[in-house]
């Protein structure tokens, strides 16, 4: 046998075939339909040319809508913690009459389409609603206003904190509670010191998932909000409104911001999560 | 735990579940219904409500049938193979997740709107692709593209090579393997993939809304023609449309949570056999 | 020849610097019913997944019947391989998944389907579950689903046979009869056999040949008796059985053993310096010696008894021939079967002749 062929016969393919078409096909699938247009989101506000984009960032108006946003994430994902940990709680722990319906009814959010959401809730808290007439009457308006956005976020925000949490009390073992007890602490103690501590990872988790949602999110949200211009315009709807503008440069600015505050909140999530998984941290996977 | 604390977290779970989940559809109904069933349904045999629900059903489709094709190579390269850049391209695929539906409709107008990259050089040639179906098209595409290679992943990826390297030393091409092996056992995964993108694409909101152009009987889909019959006032017929529409996406998603759980039993069934 | 591998090397995908297969060269006759042996991550595995192409060489020359493998579509390498954990597929019923080598052949080529039929019924009898060709596979126990896995991997007519770890995951009465019924299916259908295994012993039993591997290099090559009499390397001889070992000097023609109560003996070796001696505890000769080692009995095998002798704090078992081989006042040992090593490699004697041979 001649050395020469020993030496440089090399290969390197996979047996299993398919991979060169199930790489074009998702390369161009890909390619088309996430990276091309996201490129375009982040060349776009260079091309405008840097007087259009100080003039975008220094919309007082943008800013306000920002800050709706965020806040209004932030306050929903937050009263959603409790909430979310009550009904997980009482799914897993509790003897509920009804379990499977609770259990189904806590995705419903994610099914029913946003606009449907939307026109709902305000009619739901508007001024004739059910709930809305008679929070009318406390002199609690909720229906176009902050609280209004608030509404509707933790509507939407609600199953992601039950889904991240659920698995993982579903997980921790009883006898972890049952030590807890035999070592005298009362059930408040071991809910405080035992219980939450070991869920704490999801629930952020959960949380961030929400808030991400909750910023960028639009549909459940304008029928409810008021729509007025620094007080209750989310940022979503002022891309909504700069595009009717014709002013893409305003546009996209919002945009991206949005795009890397959602994406930095499911980055801190992904890390947060592989930080469990890989016991840095309580919490069981 | 304590009668009392017990039945305190009951009272208190099944009221918030009462107020925050049940009181929404149920409201949906009692609005659609006000003035009676038939008043309801006429309002959706309204020619705009008909051209609002074929496009919606349309888009649907044609958004399930791509992602669902190109999900499967996806998810099967990404399962199947080591490669480099293998994370970046899971990452760029979970990526439409995160993004804002409004920004998702923001997108498509960028390179296609008309003072978009490529807009006016498509409009030239008479292609018109911002406020047109195909705009919706892409911007449905973009928000239900990662959801089939999400869920059967996981299940592909645990599945291992095995049985496709046995396949292939048995003589069998790509599409036979991809036919006759993966698919069928990642078949109930692969199922609930496809009917969560459904329900997504139908319901899809924002992204639609910024790239259709609002044009009644033309480019408005299901959720649209809610937005503008409320916006209008006319409630009832707002609300049989939503209605409508909620119940196709409920259903949609009430058929997953039932392949779902056949896909664990499934899963559970091969777990204790081997 | 019919499966030729030279200078086969294999370097870890996306780590080019971990070889797993390093410079392994091997010829399989046709007919040959060959065990690659060796302990886990010794390579074994790599190189069998090689020959089938399911793991693709760096570098090297591999030929099916004197053809470059490379330009072989898997259905001309003419190979048949039946993974570890079986690999069935799940959804298919049994016939199914013995079919599918057939099903899945370009029209022109696949048989009709009563053909089809009639070799899956064929399979199904040679395999010795008839009955059970609609049943799908989580509903079989480990061992049927064992020979459900190499019906699919004989239905195309393979002249190769793979096996990886076949017999792994059964139970050790299950593996005998296995074992038996391939070795007798082998030489049946005339098929070119390569088994992987960690255990030794089914290697010996059912293999013609033995390739031993150990870091991803073959350390022998050879019949389970030449590896028994000269085993290349004291690896060799620990991975094939129970091994003790003394050490010790060669010197003018004795090996003189550095432990007390072991008796030297005359070996024909020049070369004067230190050495390992390896025997198999049946091998160990006693004799009774007053003041010598002390014997105690601790139990029997094979109808042998299994002695512990204390070497001076030392504990060795050996297997000494019968009960009534007492040693009331101690023992000593002879050793004269023991190979000689040195430097990790065989010593051999002068006139070419082993003292394992005497």
């Amino acid at each position: 046998m001649a050395e020469a062929t020993l030496s440089v016969r090399s290969r390197t393919s996979d047996p299993l075939p398919g991979f060169r078409l199930a790489l074009f096909s998702t390369l161009l699938w890909v390619g088309l339909i996430v990276v091309l247009p996201l490129t375009a989101l982040i060349v776009r506000p260079w091309q405008e040319g840097l007087g259009a984009m100080t003039m975008a960032l220094h919309d007082g108006r943008m800013f306000a809508a920002l800050r709706v946003s965020f806040f209004t994430a932030f306050i929903a994902a937050l009263i959603n913690v409790p909430v979310g940990l009550l009904l997980t709680w009482t799914l897993v722990r509790v003897q509920l009459p009804g379990r499977r319906i609770v259990d189904a009814l806590i995705d419903l959010p994610f099914a029913i389409p946003t606009a449907v959401t939307g026109i709902t809730l305000a009619t739901l808290y508007g001024p004739q609603g059910w709930l809305g007439k008679p929070l009318a009457h406390l002199g609690i308006s909720i229906a176009y206003s902050t609280a209004g956005i608030v509404v509707a976020l933790m509507f939407v925000g609600l199953p992601f904190i039950v889904r991240s949490v659920e698995p993982v009390l579903r997980g921790l073992p009883p006898e972890q509670e049952e030590a807890a007890g035999l070592l005298g602490a009362s059930s408040w103690q071991t809910v405080w010191r035992v219980v939450l501590p070991s869920l704490l990872p999801a629930t952020v988790s959960g949380f961030g998932l929400a808030f991400a949602r909750g910023i960028g999110e639009y549909g459940s949200v304008i029928f409810i909000a008021g729509n007025q211009p620094f007080r209750t315009e989310i940022a979503p709807l002022l891309v909504v409104v700069r595009l009717q503008e014709f002013d893409y440069a305003g546009a996209t600015s919002i945009a991206f911001i949005l795009l890397v505050a959602s994406m930095l909140c499911l980055a801190g999530v992904a890390m947060l999560r592989r930080r469990v998984a890989r016991g840095l941290i309580t919490g069981v996977n | 735990m304590s009668a009392l604390t017990r039945w305190s977290l009951v009272v208190a779970t099944w009221l918030i579940v009462a107020v925050v989940l049940i009181l929404p559809p149920l409201l949906v109904l009692s609005e659609a219904l006000r003035d009676g069933l038939p008043t309801a349904l006429q309002s959706l045999a309204d020619p705009d409500a008909i051209s609002a629900i074929r496009l919606t059903v349309e888009m649907t489709v044609l958004s399930v049938v791509i992602n669902t094709v190109f999900g499967v190579l996806a998810a099967w390269l990404i399962s199947k193979y080591r490669f480099p850049l293998r994370g970046v391209l899971v990452a760029l695929i979970e990526i439409p997740i995160s993004v804002s539906p409004v920004v998702a409709g923001l997108v498509w107008l960028l390179l296609f709107g008309s003072q978009g990259w490529w807009g006016a050089a498509l409009d030239h040639y008479n292609i018109h692709i911002a406020f047109a179906p195909a705009g919706i098209l892409l911007a449905t595409l973009f928000v239900t593209f990662p959801y089939v290679t999400r869920t059967i992943l996981p299940l592909m990826e645990q599945q291992g090579r095995d049985a496709e390297d046995a396949a292939t030393l048995l003589g069998a091409s790509f599409w036979q393997i991809l036919w006759r092996v993966t698919l069928p056992d990642a078949r109930w995964a692969l199922l609930s993939g496809i009917l969560l993108t459904t329900a997504r694409a139908m319901g899809e909101f924002g992204a639609v809304s910024v790239v259709s152009g609002h044009i009644p009987g033309m480019t408005e889909t299901m959720p649209l023609h809610i937005e503008t019959l409320y916006n209008g006032y006319q409630s009832v017929a707002a609300f049989s449309m939503a209605a409508l529409l909620a119940i196709m996406a409920m259903t949609t998603v009430g058929f997953r949570a039932f392949f779902e759980n056949r896909a664990r039993r499934a899963a559970l069934a091969g777990d204790a056999g081997s | 020849m019919s499966v030729h591998i030279e200078k086969l090397i294999r370097r870890a995908p996306g780590n080019p610097d971990r070889i797993l297969l390093d410079q392994v060269s091997v010829d399989i006759p046709d007919g040959s019913f060959v065990a690659l042996v060796g302990p886990s991550g010794a390579g074994k595995t790599t190189l069998l997944r090689s020959i089938a192409g399911l793991d693709p060489h760096s570098s090297g020359l591999l030929t099916i019947d004197g053809r470059d493998f490379a330009e072989l579509t898997p259905r001309e390498r003419n190979v048949g391989f039946v993974f570890q954990n079986y690999a069935l597929f799940q959804h298919m019923t049994v016939a199914k998944n013995i079919s599918f080598g057939l099903d899945v052949l370009p029209g022109r080529e696949r048989p009709s389907k009563a053909e089809i039929d009639g070799r899956v019924k064929e399979l199904l009898e040679l395999i010795q579950l008839p009955n059970l060709g609609n049943a799908y596979p989580q509903r079989l126990s480990g061992g049927q689903r064992q020979r459900v896995a190499l019906a699919r991997a004989l239905a195309t007519n393979p002249k190769h046979l793979l096996l990886d770890e076949p017999f792994g995951a059964l139970d050790p009465v299950v593996r005998r009869t296995v074992r038996e019924w391939l070795r007798s299916l082998h030489d049946r259908l005339g098929l070119t056999t390569i088994l992987v295994t960690h255990d030794q012993e089914e290697a010996l039993d059912v293999a013609d040949r033995l390739v031993v591997m150990q870091d991803g290099r073959i350390v022998q090559d050879a019949d389970a008796g030449e590896l028994e009499a000269h085993p290349a390397t004291p690896f060799v001889m620990e991975f094939l059985g129970e091994t003790l070992t003394f050490r010790g000097t060669v010197s003018g023609g004795l090996f003189l053993p550095e432990t007390p109560h072991v008796v030297p003996f005359p070996v024909a070796i020049d070369q004067d310096g230190s050495a390992v001696a390896l025997i198999r505890p049946h091998e160990v000769r006693l004799t009774a010696d007053a003041g010598g080692a002390p014997v105690r009995r601790i139990g029997s095998r094979y109808g042998l008894s299994r002695l512990a002798i204390d070497l001076n704090g030392r504990i060795v078992e050996v297997l000494g021939a019968s009960n009534e081989q007492i040693f009331p006042s101690g023992a000593k040992l002879h050793i004269d079967a023991a190979r000689l090593f040195r430097d990790g490699a065989l010593l051999s004697m002068k006139d070419g002749r082993h003292a394992a041979a005497a």
